[in-house]
């Protein structure tokens, strides 16, 4: 079997050393880059499967980086940043980052993004059926099973578990969502948003109060999960 | 109050101006005797808001308008009796006497309260030093001791031992991280520069969404949420409401045990968002309720971990979003804080849609 590969750009050694060994006991092949630069280079040359990328670097942000990945990269890239900074990361997710981790987290957490984020590389965009355990979503039909159920969603509604299912694992900041569903012009009304997330959760939740399909990222955004 | 430098000189020339006109108009009446008074009395008010240089001016001026337009002969600087002469240098340095010498107790007040000031800012400094050390060095000797046994090849240590220590550690980091946390918040509320990120928050999903979060620092409050039916959207900065909350709930473990039972009971009317947060353990001692929320007040003999900064913090963040906090005492047993806050709401989560 081939070792998934993680591209790790942070230039903080104990942190570096740290998700090597995490990672290399659980099965992922590790590259370690200490600057921006040498990020970009080691990026080019090994495609690895998903990239830790931290936003505080010594050389370049990590928002530079993530315009330089953006231009050609198409995998993976989980930001890593420092607590209080939510801004920060609906910058780094609007530049394309698709997932972000605070420090400090859980090394539970942080395997538990990466596998996602290495199937989101590999999961069929283009199929006409989806199933996210006891979801199944047909694009064809417009239909939802849950359980076997037919759910009954609004056109809205369907839209947006589309939006949500299409980009499985990837964190949508409330701005990419709005733009994507109602269009450019409604970028503010952020209200909307949680309403409709509300009566979607109330239909393909099990217990809404406690999603495990649609995680709320606060102040940043939603979360996508099977 | 304090004036800029432009106003004083405007503020000292038009009152003695206005004053004197005044004083012209009745002059015949008051006699020029009263109205050196008078004007007298109008330097010695002006001192307490003047600085030097203006109330120089003013007592200056208003000597010579006296002079000129009330000494006889009138209309001129000359005086022709040497009483009146006496009189008006009498006045002149009571006028500038009584002016400067206000100024300078003024200057003496201001320094004393700076000093003062600079005094109690050091005792927080020391205070905030001590018990840093104190709450950040426990749990850092706890890692490095048990991360040393750990690693200690002559030590034969049983896998349930092994596993303690790991525990120790992760609770202690977890520990360290919330006292950091909480250093942080406080150091943003004492910036000045707290800038609220509002956004619209549903609060049934915000409560239940807490509860999960707190999980996963590996709390386990046995928490109940009652919720008032129909709650519409809500505008809130979300990470510092998760603050407030985070800090009561935690706040109520530290000092009840992990075997309380906490009720958080969130309701609206009229734009004021009431939240009411309970818990059934031993309640505050009445006299402290009202210094709990000081910055490092600690309830005495209470198990270390806090930095005493939660409830504070918890305070400066309600006021940060204008609303008050209160603390009292159940009948029975344990403590009541409400919380009000004034927000905006939206109920277009009412509405039907598509």
């Amino acid at each position: 079997m081939i070792k998934p590969v993680v591209l790790i750009i942070d230039d903080e050694i104990p942190i570096q050393k740290l998700l090597k060994i995490a990672l290399e006991s659980h099965d992922f092949k590790v590259i370690q880059a200490y600057s921006g630069k040498e990020g970009l280079a080691l990026a080019a040359s090994h495609l690895p499967d998903a990239i830790l990328l931290d936003i505080g670097l010594p050389d370049m942000t990590g928002h530079e980086v993530l315009k330089e990945l953006a231009a050609w990269f198409n995998r993976s890239i989980i930001m890593l940043s420092v607590q209080n900074s939510e801004e920060d990361i609906v910058q780094a997710l609007d530049q394309g980052a698709t997932d972000y981790l605070t420090k400090p987290f859980r090394t539970g957490e942080l395997l538990a993004r990466i596998r996602t984020a290495i199937r989101r590389n590999a999961s069929d965009k283009l199929a006409a059926q989806w199933t996210f355990q006891n979801l199944q979503i047909d694009l064809g039909a417009r239909t939802v099973r849950k359980d076997d159920a037919m759910l009954k969603l609004t056109q809205t509604e369907f839209n947006l578990l589309v939006l949500f299912a299409k980009n499985e694992g990837r964190v949508l900041t409330h701005q990419q969502i709005l733009k994507e569903i109602w269009g450019v012009g409604a970028q503010l009304e952020t209200q909307y948003l949680r309403v409709f997330v509300g009566t979607l959760r109330k239909k393909i939740e099990d217990n809404p109060n406690r999603p495990v399909h649609i995680i709320t990222e606060n102040g940043v955004g939603y979360r996508f999960q099977s | 109050m304090k004036w800029a430098p432009k106003s004083q000189y405007l503020l000292a020339i038009s009152t003695v101006s206005l004053c004197a006109i005044g004083c012209y108009v009745f002059a015949d009446f008051l006699g020029y005797h009263a109205v050196a008074l008078l004007l007298l009395m109008l330097t010695s008010l002006l001192a307490m808001v003047l600085d030097l240089i203006p109330m120089v001016i003013a007592a200056t001026l208003s000597a010579l308008i006296w002079n000129f337009f009330f000494i006889p002969p009138r209309f001129t600087f000359h005086i022709s009796y040497s009483e009146d002469l006496l009189l008006f240098l009498l006045y002149f340095v009571i006028a500038m006497m009584g002016g400067i010498l206000t100024v300078k107790i003024r200057q003496a007040e201001a320094k004393a309260r700076d000093k003062e000031e600079k005094e109690a800012s050091i005792h927080l400094y020391n205070t905030l030093l001590n018990s840093l050390s104190h709450e950040l060095r426990t749990p850092i000797s706890t890692i490095i001791g048990a991360v040393d046994t750990l690693g200690d090849q002559e030590v034969n240590l049983g896998e349930s031992q092994k596993e303690e220590l790991f525990h120790t550690i992760q609770s202690a980091s977890l520990r360290l991280n919330q006292q950091v946390e909480n250093l942080l918040n406080m150091s943003r509320l004492e910036s000045g520069v707290l800038k609220l990120s509002m956004d619209w928050i549903d609060l049934e999903e915000w409560s239940f969404g807490l509860l999960g979060r707190m999980r996963m620092e590996s709390y386990q409050p046995n928490l109940k949420i009652n919720l008032q039916q129909a709650l519409p959207l809500v505008r809130l900065d979300v990470g510092i409401m998760d603050i407030i909350l985070g800090n009561l709930i935690r706040n109520s473990v530290q000092y009840a045990g992990s075997e309380v039972t906490i009720q958080l009971q969130l309701s609206l009317s009229q734009e004021l968002l009431e939240i009411q947060l309970t818990d059934d353990g031993p309640g505050f001692p009445e006299e402290l309720i009202p210094i709990v929320f000081d910055k490092f007040y600690r309830l005495p003999n209470t198990k270390p971990g806090g930095t005493g900064l939660g409830l504070s913090i918890v305070k400066g963040y309600v006021e940060a979003h204008h609303g008050d906090i209160s603390l009292s005492n159940k009948p029975k047993s344990g403590c009541l804080f409400i919380i009000r806050i004034p927000v905006e709401t939206s109920y277009v989560n009412m509405l039907k849609h598509d």
